[in-house]
């Protein structure tokens, strides 16, 4: 086998029968099986679409859509299947440190482990975090600020398909060759040395996925500017839209930072430069400021949309409009400016000295203080109002709780020399989950059951939604709470293996916390299952909660055009002010309406990227190159095309305001 | 609720609502936007050089391998070529395709004269040792002025993409509008040059 022909190598790069799942070990008869899970449940879905002929409809309708809404929707479902792939990793994760002590070492070979952490956390950021925000934006700001669709639909397209490029070279590395073993940000030098295709599968994933994320920051950015409703001036944007507008905002002056560490990376593997070498002058404290210059505002690219979810939420069941609206702005944009002054407090132990570490200890400290201001407004928003307790607002509470502590945590990190004690340990870890997991998993799940019966006309069942929220809520508890245990103690992150077993036992607790949290996965299936299976039981009117922003004023689901006719603002909460002071919904008169085609572009260029992703991986440079000339053949061949909208003629719009879902508000609703 | 409102007051119901269409076009200020961020590409590419200029690691220093008097003239052709582009708009304005295109084609030229230059500068110096693999002064410097060079190509290509549309379709709205984001391209790709000539070559045969 070492001795192939040239043309084979040509042919092939690197890729050999070798680096298949193949042989008779542990590690591989786990990955059979993975992959026969995934043929079978793949083959399955192929089938299904098959036999009933639905590839055209999928083609047509999903695939090659313009549409915002669609387009969110497929964000929302890309992040779950990832959440099930990402949450698969943690239970593995769980069960080897659960049981690797002393004698025993687990059913994981470190080099196994090592990528499943890094594709753990890899995947939980950008594929199920990152598409799950994306996908709430791409849905719910729209519609809220009253436009038709974003500035520019078919790039919104493209970004999914790019995002999907990535998603797929992650899965592939499953089960051709191996992920990295570097950690979720690859640090070098590990990332420089470790040979394979690992690392390369990682860089090229993300290249092409943060690329789609930087499309959509741009995207949304200008829709916001420049889209908003007649009135609606950036005071009366509904907080949701403001968060939206900060964390696109936020893509844009972040993501091309990465691209730019990941480039660099990329350059000294492929070509031999020395950026973050050891020798010849390379730096590798360099690449570590530049991930994190884009590494922690990304965090706070993930919260912030939940923060506006959580915004929405509490004024909608308190009943209530948002107290201190003007406040959380200005806390919002506060938080954006500094989070991009705070990066250092990820390695204090660089070794800059104690003037740098306390200002970046200081910036940190001072993030608590808006976020303070976000807490507080949240609670006098509920205070002396008529607060229901439906499933949405569960996960709030759940989340003021949940995140508040996560928060403290976070201040004692940011403390310099208390984290030279607890950098990379433990303790880190449970700090970071609790305020991912509290604030952005919660607010997804908010914002899934809030909206649900706005993108599809029904509602989520509740009791599965309780369950499922109890489930999360405590397992998070029972999981991570021992791990700020241990990592006072001083365990690191990162290990396959202990050997010392008085320390066992808590993580056998936190394994059985994880299993909590899969039956909160399981229970929010089982509640997607349940309510779309007894959908006509579900079925509310197009308003069910009383909301008080715009994506409540039109049918639920909306037609492909949002609103017949661009709606005026008068007030903040714009839907409020409408059912208080006589909104009559315009039954006539309607006007053909313009809206951009679909498109097959932003596929082709997603498969020609995972093409190029793939080839650049293996070294086949033949399928780089063609790959790549593919995308600029295709991509110039796009703006060949100068007819990209089609008009809705006045009669659909007609036939479609009359007969959508205008059901008043609540009708058929348990709330 | 609705109806004991409007019994009571007679002023007529505020409007919630326009008849008239609602258009926008936000492609300049996408574009725009996407520029500032591509300019957070260049800055890290700056702090890299910044950072990792001096380090020569015993190879090749600045002052030795940078030839200012070729810069001199690069950058004379990039500046120029932002000049003629800005003639191509103010004849784009005069609604006079061949004029522009003309100044259009010159523009392109200077730009791949820029870039033929830089390929040569770049083949000297590797010719001369002086590779990227080096050192990290070496890969920074390359790096950061191959990726305005790439940034220019791009520049160029799409030009000529532009120039057949403009010849097919003429000056219509959707192509007015691609022109000016070029333009901006073209003009913000000077900048970042003004950046790299002062910075990387000349503060880089100083320090
Ligand atoms: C749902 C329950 C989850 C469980 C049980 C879980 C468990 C774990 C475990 C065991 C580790 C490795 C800790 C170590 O290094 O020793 C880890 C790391 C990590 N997790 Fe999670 N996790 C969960 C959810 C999430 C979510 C939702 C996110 C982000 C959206 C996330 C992001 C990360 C990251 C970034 C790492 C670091 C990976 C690295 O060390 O490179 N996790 N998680
Ligand atoms: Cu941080």
């Amino acid at each position: 086998m070492d001795h192939r022909s040239e043309i084979w190598n040509f042919l092939l790069g690197n890729l050999s029968l070798k680096v298949l799942p193949l042989h008779n070990t542990l590690e591989d008869r786990i990955l059979q099986v993975t992959f026969a899970v995934v043929a079978i449940s793949g083959l399955a879905i192929f089938g299904w679409v098959t036999v009933k002929r639905r590839w055209g409809y999928l083609w047509r309708e999903w695939f090659t859509t313009v549409d915002h809404k669609k387009l969110g929707i497929m964000y929302m479902i890309l992040a779950t299947v990832m959440l099930l792939r990402g949450f698969t990793d943690a239970i593995m994760m769980r069960i080897q440190q659960a049981t690797a002590f002393g004698a025993n070492m687990g059913y994981l070979p470190p080099t196994h482990y090592d990528q499943i952490f890094t594709a753990h956390g890899a995947i939980m950021i950008f594929f199920v975090a990152m598409a799950y925000i994306v996908g709430l934006m791409n849905y719910v700001m729209p519609t809220q600020i009253g436009a038709r669709d974003v500035a520019f639909p078919f790039l919104n397209n493209l970004s999914f398909w790019l995002t999907v490029s990535g998603v797929m070279l992650f899965m592939t590395s499953l089960f051709v060759g191996s992920f990295s073993r570097a950690g979720w940000l690859g640090y070098p030098p590990v990332s420089e040395y470790q040979l394979g295709s690992g690392v390369d599968y990682y860089i090229w994933g993300l290249q092409l996925s943060g690329l789609g994320t930087l499309l959509t920051g741009i995207n949304f950015v200008v829709t916001i500017l420049k889209m908003r409703a007649p009135g609606m001036s950036l005071m009366k944007m509904p907080m949701f839209t403001w968060t939206s507008l900060c964390t696109s905002g936020l893509i844009v002056v972040t993501f091309p930072i990465l691209t730019a560490a990941l480039f660099l990376l990329s350059l000294d593997r492929y070509v031999g430069t020395h950026f973050f070498t050891n020798d010849l002058g390379g730096n590798v404290m360099m690449y570590i400021n530049l991930i994190w210059i884009w590494g922690h505002p990304e965090v706070y690219i993930l919260i912030l949309p939940l923060f506006g979810v959580f915004s929405e939420i509490v004024a909608t069941f308190s009943g209530k409009r948002l107290f201190g609206y003007s406040s959380m702005v200005y806390a919002t944009v506060s938080i954006m400016i500094l989070s991009y002054l705070v990066w250092l407090h990820h390695f204090f132990t660089m070794g800059s000295g104690p003037d740098v570490n306390s200002f970046f200890a200081l910036t940190t400290m001072m993030i608590s203080i808006p976020t303070g201001v976000k807490i507080f407004n949240w609670l006098f928003t509920m205070y002396r109002g008529r607060v229901r307790f439906d499933v949405p607002m569960l996960w709030t509470m759940g989340f003021l709780f949940t995140f508040t502590i996560g928060g403290m945590t976070g201040v004692m990190l940011s403390v310099a020399p208390a984290d030279f004690l607890l950098h990379n340990s433990l303790f880190l870890v449970a700090h970071f989950h609790n305020v991912i997991i509290g604030g952005v998993v919660f607010g997804v799940f908010a914002g899934i059951n809030y909206w649900f019966p706005k993108a599809f006309g029904f509602q989520l069942d509740p009791f599965w939604g309780k369950a499922s929220f109890w489930f999360w809520q405590i397992g998070f508890w029972v999981a991570f709470g021992p791990l700020y245990v241990l990592g006072l103690m001083g365990v690191t992150r990162r290990l396959s293996h202990f050997e010392d077993p008085s320390l066992q036992i808590w993580f056998v607790i936190a394994a059985f916390g994880a299993f909590l949290i899969l039956l909160g996965i399981l229970s929010f299936l089982m509640q997607l299952y349940v309510s779309i299976r007894h959908r006509e039981r579900y079925a509310v009117g197009h308003d069910p909660w009383g909301g008080r922003t715009l994506e409540w004023s039109t049918s639920s689901p909306p037609p492909p055009y949002n609103f017949a006719f661009t709606p005026v603002v008068r007030e903040r909460d714009a839907w409020t002010d409408m059912k208080e002071h006589g909104y009559v919904r315009p039954r006539d008169g309607f006007q053909p309406i313009h809206m951009p085609k679909n498109s097959a572009t932003g596929v082709w260029i997603g498969l020609l990227g995972f093409a190029f992703g793939f080839g650049m991986t293996w070294y086949i440079w033949w399928l780089a190159v063609a790959s790549f000339v593919g995308i600029v053949a295709v991509a110039i061949g796009h703006t060949f095309n100068y007819h990209r909208e089609e008009t809705i003629p006045a009669e659909d719009v007609k036939q479609f305001e009359h007969t959508g879902n205008w059901k008043p508000a609540g009708e058929g609703a348990s709330a | 609720m609705n109806t004991t409102v409007a019994d009571m007051h007679p002023p007529a119901p505020p409007v919630f609502y326009t008849r008239e269409e609602v258009h926008h076009n936000g492609t300049l200020l996408g574009f725009w936007i996407y520029l500032m961020s591509d300019l957070f590409i260049f800055a890290s590419l700056f702090a890299c050089n910044a950072v990792l200029g001096t380090n020569y690691a015993g190879g090749p220093t600045a002052s030795e391998v940078f030839d200012l008097p070729g810069l001199a003239i690069n950058t004379a052709l990039l500046l120029v070529s932002s000049v003629t582009f800005g003639f191509a708009m103010l004849e784009m304005a005069r609604q006079r395709k061949r004029a522009m295109l003309i100044w259009l084609a010159v523009s392109g030229l200077l730009a791949a004269a820029f870039v033929g230059l830089e390929i040569h500068e770049f083949a000297t110096m590797i010719a001369e040792g002086a590779t990227p693999e080096r050192s990290a002064f070496l890969s920074s410097f390359f790096t950061l002025v191959g990726t305005h060079g790439l940034h220019v190509t791009v520049g160029v290509i799409w030009l000529i993409v532009l120039m057949v549309q403009l010849g097919q379709f003429g000056l219509t709205e959707a192509n007015i509008r691609r022109l000016r984001c070029l333009s901006m391209f073209w003009h913000f790709l000077d900048l970042v040059w003004v950046g790299v000539f002062s910075y990387v070559y000349l503060v880089g045969v100083l320090r």
